[in-house]
C-alpha cells in the first residue's frame, strides 16, 4: 500500500467523517464507529472515497465493516484499484 | 405456520373483545397478553416458530386490537435480536430458556432524552460496576415488562455512537415512571417516560456492537413486524369500508365504489411489497454470516419498506373513512374507522419518516442497485 493512499483516506475522513478527534490521532486499525463516526457520516466517507480515488464501490463492499477502520478502507480501495 | 396461528385464535378474540376499552382508557391489553402467554406465543421465536408465522400473527392481532399487536410485535423484535445473536452470546441461552418457561415480556429502552430521536446515539453509559441509569422519554409497556433491553454507550468515555445493548432482568431493574401516556392512538401500548436504572452482570451485555445489531436484525425485523401490524390495521379499515359499501346496496358506478376499488389496489400493492421484503429477509438472514444484511443497500430497502407501508396504512384508513362516510366517523357504528385511523397515524411519526428519507437520500447517492 502506498503511503499516499493512506494520506488521501485520512483527508477524506477528516472532511467527511465528522469525528470528534483529529484524524492524525487515529491508528490505522482503530474502530472509527467507536471513535464517534455516525452511520450517516460513514455514507459521506464512502462518497468522498469514490470521488477521491475515482472508483465505485460495488454494493457488496458498501458495508459497515469495510468502513470501520482506515486499514479496512485501504484494503477495499486497493482491491478496486487493482481490478 | 397454521398450527401456531390457530393457537392464537383465543388471544385474538379476547383482544378484539377488549379493544375499545383498552383504547378508551389507554390501558394495557392485559386479557390478550395473558392469553398470548397461555398460548406460549411470547417465546414463539425461541421455540422454533418461523419468523413469517410471527409476522402473520402481528397482522392478525392488529385486525382485532392494534395495541395488542403492537405490544406483541415490539416484544418479538427484542426476542429476535436475542435469538439472532445467540451464537455470539452464551449467557443468553439460559435467559431464553427462562423466557420460554415463564413467558417473560421484554421492553425496549432505546429512546433517550438528548439524542434528538436518533437511536444510533446514546447519552447514558455502562458505568463501572456494570450499572446504568437512562432517561427514556417513551418505554412501551414499561410498567408491565418483565425485563428490559437497553442501549447505552459502551463506557463512560465512549462516543455517543459507540453503543452496546444490555439485557437487565426485572429483579435487577428499577423502572420509575416519569410522565403520562395520553395520546391520539397507540393508547394501549402504555408508553410513558421512564427512568431506568439497573445493575447487571458483565455477561448481560450483548457482545456485538449495537450498530451491527441494528443493520442485521433490529432495523429489518422492526420494519417487517411493524409493517405487518400496519397492514392488519389498514386491512381491517378496508374490510369495514367494503362491508359498509355492501350494506348500502351499491355494487358499482358510484364515487364510493370507485374509491373502494382504488383503496383495494393500494392495499394489494402494499401487501405485495411487504411479502417480497419478508421473503427476502427470510432468505438473507438464514445465510451463513448474513453478508447481504451487512450492506447499505439492505439498509435502504428496509428503510423504504417502513416509509412506504407507514404512509400507505394511514392513507388506506383515511380512504376507508371517506368510503364509510358518517358511519365510519361515528365511534359506535360497526363501520367505525376512528380508532384504526388514530392508531395508523403514529406509523409515519415513530422512527420519523423525515429522518429515514434524509438517510435514504444519502444512501441513494452511493448504493448502486436501487
Amino acid at each position: 500500500m502506498s503511503p499516499d493512499m493512506e494520506e488521501t483516506i485520512r483527508t477524506v475522513l477528516g472532511e467527511h467523517g465528522r469525528l470528534p478527534v483529529p484524524v492524525q490521532q487515529l491508528g490505522e486499525a482503530d474502530d472509527l464507529y467507536q471513535a464517534g463516526m455516525s452511520s450517516h457520516a460513514s455514507i459521506s466517507v464512502m462518497l468522498g472515497l469514490e470521488d477521491a480515488f475515482d472508483v465505485e464501490f460495488p454494493d457488496h463492499m458498501l458495508t459497515r465493516e469495510v468502513f470501520a477502520s482506515i486499514s479496512s478502507m485501504k484494503t477495499a480501495v486497493g482491491e478496486l484499484l487493482a481490478s | 405456520m397454521t398450527a401456531f396461528l390457530d393457537s392464537l385464535s383465543a388471544a385474538a378474540a379476547l383482544a378484539g373483545e377488549h379493544a375499545e376499552d383498552v383504547d378508551a382508557h389507554s390501558r394495557f391489553p392485559k386479557e390478550a397478553l395473558d392469553a398470548l402467554r397461555e398460548a406460549r406465543a411470547l417465546s414463539a421465536l425461541v421455540d422454533g416458530v418461523p419468523f413469517d408465522a410471527v409476522a402473520r400473527a402481528c397482522e392478525l392481532l392488529a385486525r382485532r386490537c392494534s395495541a395488542t399487536a403492537m405490544v406483541f410485535a415490539m416484544h418479538q423484535i427484542q426476542v429476535a435480536v436475542l435469538v439472532q445473536h445467540r451464537d455470539a452470546w452464551p449467557w443468553v441461552e439460559t435467559y431464553l430458556a427462562d423466557l420460554s418457561r415463564e413467558q417473560r415480556l421484554i421492553s425496549s429502552v432505546t429512546s433517550e432524552i438528548g439524542t434528538g430521536g436518533d437511536m444510533g446515539r446514546s447519552v447514558a453509559a455502562v458505568e463501572p460496576g456494570w450499572t446504568f441509569t437512562k432517561q427514556a422519554p417513551t418505554v412501551s409497556y414499561g410498567e408491565y415488562a418483565d425485563d428490559y433491553l437497553t442501549t447505552l454507550r459502551r463506557t463512560p468515555d465512549s462516543e455517543p455512537s459507540d453503543q452496546v445493548t444490555v439485557l437487565s432482568l426485572g429483579s435487577q431493574t428499577t423502572a420509575t415512571k416519569v410522565s403520562n401516556w395520553d395520546t391520539l392512538g397507540m393508547r394501549g401500548t402504555c408508553s410513558p417516560g421512564f427512568t431506568i436504572s439497573a445493575t447487571v452482570a458483565p455477561e448481560q451485555v450483548l457482545p456485538i456492537p449495537f450498530g451491527q445489531i441494528m443493520n442485521e436484525t433490529l432495523v429489518p425485523v422492526s420494519h417487517l413486524l411493524w409493517a405487518h401490524v400496519w397492514m392488519g390495521i389498514a386491512g381491517e379499515a378496508f374490510e369495514r369500508a367494503r362491508r359498509c359499501t355492501r350494506k348500502s346496496g351499491a355494487t358499482g358506478g358510484t364515487a364510493k365504489t370507485q374509491r373502494l376499488s382504488e383503496l383495494h389496489g393500494d392495499l394489494v400493492a402494499t401487501r405485495a411489497q411487504v411479502a417480497e421484503a419478508l421473503a427476502r429477509w427470510q432468505r438473507e438472514s438464514s445465510e451463513p454470516d448474513r453478508p447481504a444484511l451487512q450492506t447499505m443497500s439492505a439498509v435502504l430497502r428496509h428503510n423504504v419498506l417502513k416509509t412506504s407501508v407507514s404512509q400507505a396504512a394511514a392513507r388506506i384508513c383515511m380512504g376507508a373513512m371517506e368510503v364509510c362516510g358518517i358511519a365510519g366517523y361515528r365511534n359506535d357504528s360497526p363501520y367505525s374507522i376512528g380508532r384504526l385511523l388514530r392508531d395508523s397515524l403514529s406509523a409515519p411519526l415513530m422512527i420519523a419518516n423525515e429522518r429515514l428519507h434524509e438517510h435514504n437520500a444519502a444512501l441513494l447517492m452511493v448504493v448502486k442497485e436501487t
